[in-house]
């Protein structure tokens, strides 16, 4: 983490952009930028600052997105659902201004309660029934435990 | 192998050695099935939708083999007309019956009923999804005319599927089955009824080879098998076109001068006009006996999740 910026600090090239650091909170990071938005609406909650920033270049993905919270930690399912959103997505923990902790979400092999499954013929639509995915090899791909459809994983939508 | 208490929801769920376990049941309820079998068992049948070959085809084996039925055919008759839940009625049936037969509109309704139930449920049909039990008679008539499907020796079988391979799910599962055995394919349909390519990723995987061809005809001469659905008019938005697709799959016998001697002919039924009634007295026509061996493969799967086959 970069030591805190002020806005206007001379000598810093005018296209830079400046991002308030945040004391304790939590940094999603690598967030493909489509998804970023989806990322804040998981939040179960939303009491402090919250920073998103989108389109940031990146060495990896191009671009990217970032959403900074202050003074909150992710609950395990929030982490669930930003696998699902933001496979490739980091969380950096920070504390005293530092990362004291960075977690690579993982895509569980089954995705449960998480997910709606799109097929309107599919029987998870209709009754109360807790959607189940089971993730395909590579990744790219979820198949409903249920009326056995595949489904990209970038075009799944949270429940 | 043993079945006992086991659901029958999907083909995928089965094993090649499991579904050659249970193409053997079969051949064993063939030659002779005990009339006392499942005395004093109850078969629960549940169509929220309707069906005749599927229904009746249970309700014969299972009386054949000296158990009851009960059920229903017609879901406006029941509760769920009155808004009651897939879970609540199979809650409510478990207790009326050893075991569970249904079929249904929605996608994953079976499956969810096998979870709810603590008794075996069958699918006999769940949208279009799975219709695993139509699968494994399809498996047993092929492997009754084609012995060499099952033992792997000689070449391997030609198998061609023509009609409406898009949304066919006797298609689809038939041939995700088949793949655990030494076969071919040829998929034979208009562009806009292909078959999807996750089904075509499976066969890719499986690394069965396979030809997709809009024309039919020349096909036929190689052919082993020939497997033919129904193009039903409500998937062309345009009547002209459907008039002029199903006139082109339409099989007669004319058409079958050119074929194999042990060339067969498989169709799920209902048959509409895309076998023509002339080639019933052909000796290619195998769809009826294909139908009649829905008894003998259907009491030895009720038999087998019964416990009183193995």
């Amino acid at each position: 983490m970069k030591k805190p910026a002020r806005a206007g600090t001379a000598g810093r090239p005018r296209n830079q952009i400046v991002v308030p650091a945040i004391e304790n909170g939590t940094v999603i990071d690598h967030i493909p930028p489509s998804a970023t938005l989806k990322v804040v609406q998981i939040l179960s909650r939303i009491d402090d600052l919250v920073t998103i920033g989108i389109n940031f270049p990146s060495a990896s993905m191009g671009r990217k997105g970032v959403v900074k919270i202050a003074n909150q930690h992710l609950t395990p399912r929030e982490v669930d659902k930003i696998a699902v959103l933001a496979p490739a997505a980091t969380v950096n923990i920070i504390r005293g201004f530092k990362v004291r902790e960075k977690i690579r979400v993982k895509i569980p092999a089954i995705i449960e309660g998480l997910v709606r499954c799109k097929n309107p013929a599919c029987i998870t639509n209709h009754e109360a029934v807790r959607t189940k995915f089971k993730v395909l090899p590579g990744a790219r791909e979820v198949e409903c435990h249920y009326c056995e459809r595949p489904e990209r994983f970038g075009e799944l939508e949270l429940l | 192998m043993n079945f006992r208490g086991r659901d029958v929801i999907s083909i995928r769920d089965f094993s090649r050695a499991e579904i050659l376990s249970i193409l053997r049941l079969a051949a064993r309820m063939e030659r002779a099935a005990p009339p006392r079998l499942l005395d004093g068992r109850t078969l629960a049948t549940l169509f929220f939708e309707p069906s005749t070959r599927t229904r009746l085809s249970f309700e014969s084996a299972m009386q054949r083999l000296g158990g009851r039925v009960v059920g229903f055919a017609d879901p406006s008759s029941t509760s769920a007309k009155k808004g009651e839940t897939l879970a609540d009625t199979i809650r409510m049936a478990e207790h009326y019956a050893d075991v569970i037969v249904i079929r249904h509109p929605l996608e994953g309704s079976a499956r969810l009923a096998a979870e709810v139930a603590s008794i075996p449920v069958i699918n006999g049909g769940d949208g279009a999804n799975q219709h695993p039990t139509q699968t494994f008679v399809d498996l047993f008539t092929i492997a009754k005319t084609h012995p060499g499907l099952l033992s792997g020796r000689g070449r391997p079988l030609e198998i061609g599927f023509v009609g409406d391979l898009k949304y066919g799910r006797t298609v689809h599962s038939l041939v995700t089955a088949l793949c655990h055995f030494p076969v071919r394919f040829v998929f034979l349909s208009p562009a806009s009824l292909k078959m999807p390519e996750p089904f075509l990723r499976i066969v890719r995987d499986a690394k069965v080879p396979f030809e997709e061809a809009e024309e039919a005809e020349a096909f036929l001469p190689r052919l082993d098998i020939l497997y033919a659905t129904r193009i039903q008019a409500e998937r062309f938005p345009d009547p002209i076109e459907y008039e002029r697709v199903r006139n082109t799959y339409r099989l007669t016998a004319d058409k079958l001068s050119d074929v194999k001697s042990g060339f067969r002919i498989l169709h799920p039924l209902p048959r509409v006009n895309e076998i023509a009634t002339d080639v019933d007295a052909t000796p290619h026509a195998w769809y009826f006996r294909q139908a009649a061996n829905g008894i003998p493969m259907r009491q030895a799967i009720l038999a087998a999740v019964l416990g009183r086959l193995r």
